[in-house]
């Protein structure tokens, strides 16, 4: 009964992403490889949905398509109501700066700039002031924990610090989706749980979705539904400690 | 973003400091070896300095200024009867050894001025005074003499004598006067004095200078001298391009010069568009990253362009100091010959800007070939 009704509140609320029929391929003629076949899909805000499945299933591509950082060959893309397959160059670019976060498995923290300015790297790309951005950034360094390391350099961080300053920067302009690329992936086991703690804490918001790919087993326990993916397309959809409980 | 794109730039120190190094080196190159060319360009054309007229002329076969082909002494009164003409005067202009007391010898430029109006006198006196030319035997030498001279042991003042051709020449006044192109002192008498110095001949008349009368055109002489069978006349502007000319169409100088100068082009654009390109291929994944996260191609390129020129405009400042101390180095030693105007400036800031241009497209190109996808890689 408490499991209709969890189901029946999820049915609704907003459509954050949908998809039909997506196919990618890469090369051509006899080096042509399909990476995606026909994907559906659909991820509602206030849940953080994880995308699994094999090495080369698509994952990859799959996330790259629903956050318009690469164009589907077929298929409708739809983003809060934002068709991005025929979102031109620029107003996609746009969109992405305004609707998207990127968590990513190498952090992709500027080296030479300090933490602070790396986490206001969104908000300065909308066009807000330095003194702004930073104001914001800093408030959100302060919520993950480095408030005291505001001018530190990534290098000077563990992997799970910098993983943290990625998360600033990727709330700081208060995205509506949060793409996270094997977060945990670099990092070791107690410090990716306590990532994904912070991530479900400080990312999982009703006006906000959050849609990881992962390999990593250990952090299935934190998805609301994980979709599995399986030679380019969508396999299957578990509910919530299925999947866990299939393979680990 | 463009701050944090120069932090990008200084903070990756080693490739910083390449782009850099490249580039002044680059600078410098060009500058430095433009200047000794200009300096070189300069010393060639010394004498129109040395001796100011408006109007040179000479026989017809004269090419440059540092070319004599002797001409009778005839010809100063068919100038003197051009119309238009105010006054014209001879000239013995030639390179004659000088045996010093200790028996060694320093070729010499000898002048001889016309001794009633001393026309084309030494520009400044430091000792003496020019007009006692007039004496027996005197002559008056310039700095690059007595430093030529001490080079050989023998201090030379006023009151000095050493000989040339055999005849006693007498010091009795020094002058400053621009070093010639091959470096030997000019040293001024009439031009009597100057013809019974150098080897007899039967033409021995090197030019006339003349002077136009005033509201008369330099030109409008210069085109009735020309008429005179066997004669030419330069205004010394067109003397001195004339003379330049010469020596970059018919001397090495130029070929020498500017393989040095397309070297350090070269090299500028190896190292600074090799460099250029590795530390735009190193940060491509955070470019791309950046792309990821709503930066457009515009603002990639503004970012890429403003590290291009910053570094650009750094190596060229540095360059063109460095080139400025060698030149005031140089300037005071006297050698080699240097003068840095203002077109070799701009040239070698387009050549830098060129580079930086070249640098920045190449890298650029990867930027926005590069897929904002490849962050998930």
């Amino acid at each position: 009964m408490s499991v209709a009704r969890s189901e029946s509140s999820a049915a609704d609320r907003e459509l954050a992403v949908r998809t039909r029929g997506v196919t990618k391929t890469f090369g051509r003629g006899d080096n042509a490889v399909r990476a995606l076949k026909g994907v559906d899909f659909e991820a509602r805000c206030g849940e953080m949905i994880m995308i699994v499945g094999p090495s080369g299933c698509g994952k990859t591509t799959f996330l790259s398509v629903i956050c318009g950082t690469m164009k589907a060959d077929e298929g409708s893309v739809d983003v809060f109501g934002t068709d991005l397959v025929h979102l031109g160059g620029g107003k996609l670019t746009d969109f992405r700066g305004r609707n998207v976060g990127f968590i990513f498995q190498q952090f992709n923290l500027i080296p030479t700039w300090n933490i602070l300015e790396n986490a206001s790297i969104p908000l300065l790309l909308q066009g807000q002031s330095r003194r702004k951005a930073q104001d914001a950034a800093a408030k959100l360094l302060t919520e993950v924990g480095l408030g005291s390391r505001l001018g530190a350099h990534p290098r000077e961080l563990s992997g799970g610090q910098q993983q943290r300053v990625a998360i600033a920067r990727a709330l700081v302009h208060e995205p509506r989706l949060l793409i996270c690329d094997e977060p945990t992936a670099a990092l070791d086991s107690v410090t990716g749980h306590k990532v994904l703690e912070l991530l479900k804490a400080s990312a999982c918001r009703e006006d906000r979705c959050v849609i990881v790919v992962t390999h990593d087993s250990r952090i299935f326990s934190f998805a609301d539904r994980i979709a599995e993916m399986d030679d380019g397309i969508v396999k299957k959809i578990h509910g919530p400690g299925q999947y866990t409980a299939q393979y680990v | 973003m463009l701050r944090l794109a120069l932090k990008m730039l200084y903070g990756d120190v080693a490739k910083f400091v390449m782009l850099l190094g490249g580039l002044t080196f680059c600078a410098l190159l060009m500058t430095q070896q433009s200047g000794v060319f200009c300096g070189l360009m300069l010393w060639t054309t010394s004498t129109l300095r040395n001796i100011k007229v408006p109007i040179w002329v000479c026989d017809a076969k004269v090419e440059q200024i540092n070319e004599v082909v002797p001409m009778r002494d005839i010809e100063v009164n068919r100038v003197r009867s051009i119309e238009g003409v105010d006054w014209a005067v001879p000239l013995y202009w030639g390179i004659i050894q000088a045996r010093l007391r200790d028996g060694s010898f320093q070729p010499v430029q000898l002048t001889g001025l016309d001794s009633a109006t001393m026309v084309g006198r030494p520009v400044k006196m430091t000792a003496g005074n020019v007009e006692d030319l007039r004496l027996p035997n005197a002559v008056v030498v310039d700095q690059i003499a007595i430093k030529k001279f001490k080079r050989k042991g023998i201090d030379l003042r006023v009151g000095d004598t050493f000989e040339i051709n055999d005849k006693e020449a007498r010091v009795v006044g020094i002058c400053y006067a621009e070093q010639s192109f091959l470096g030997q002192p000019y040293i001024y008498t009439t031009y009597e004095r100057a013809l019974e110095y150098a080897p007899p001949q039967r033409k021995q008349l090197s030019f006339v200078l003349v002077k136009p009368k005033d509201g008369v055109r330099e030109g409008d002489v210069v085109q009735r001298i020309r008429k005179i069978p066997g004669l030419t006349a330069f205004t010394d502007e067109e003397f001195n391009d004339r003379t330049i000319d010469w020596y970059i169409k018919y001397t090495g100088i130029p070929i020498s010069f500017g393989t040095v100068v397309l070297l350090g082009a070269l090299v500028g654009i190896a190292i600074a568009g090799q460099t250029f390109y590795l530390f735009v291929h190193e940060n491509v994944r955070h470019l791309a990253a950046l792309k990821a996260m709503g930066a457009g191609n515009t603002l990639l390129a503004e970012m890429v362009f403003l590290q291009a020129f910053t570094v650009g405009s750094m190596g060229y400042g540095l360059g063109v100091g460095l080139t400025s101390i060698f030149g005031n180095i140089f300037l005071k030693v006297g050698e080699p010959p240097f003068f840095l105007p203002w077109q070799v400036l701009a040239f070698a800031g387009a050549i830098i800007v060129f580079i930086c241009l070249f640098s920045a497209t190449i890298g650029l190109l990867k930027v926005i070939r590069a897929e904002p996808a490849i962050v998930f890689r």
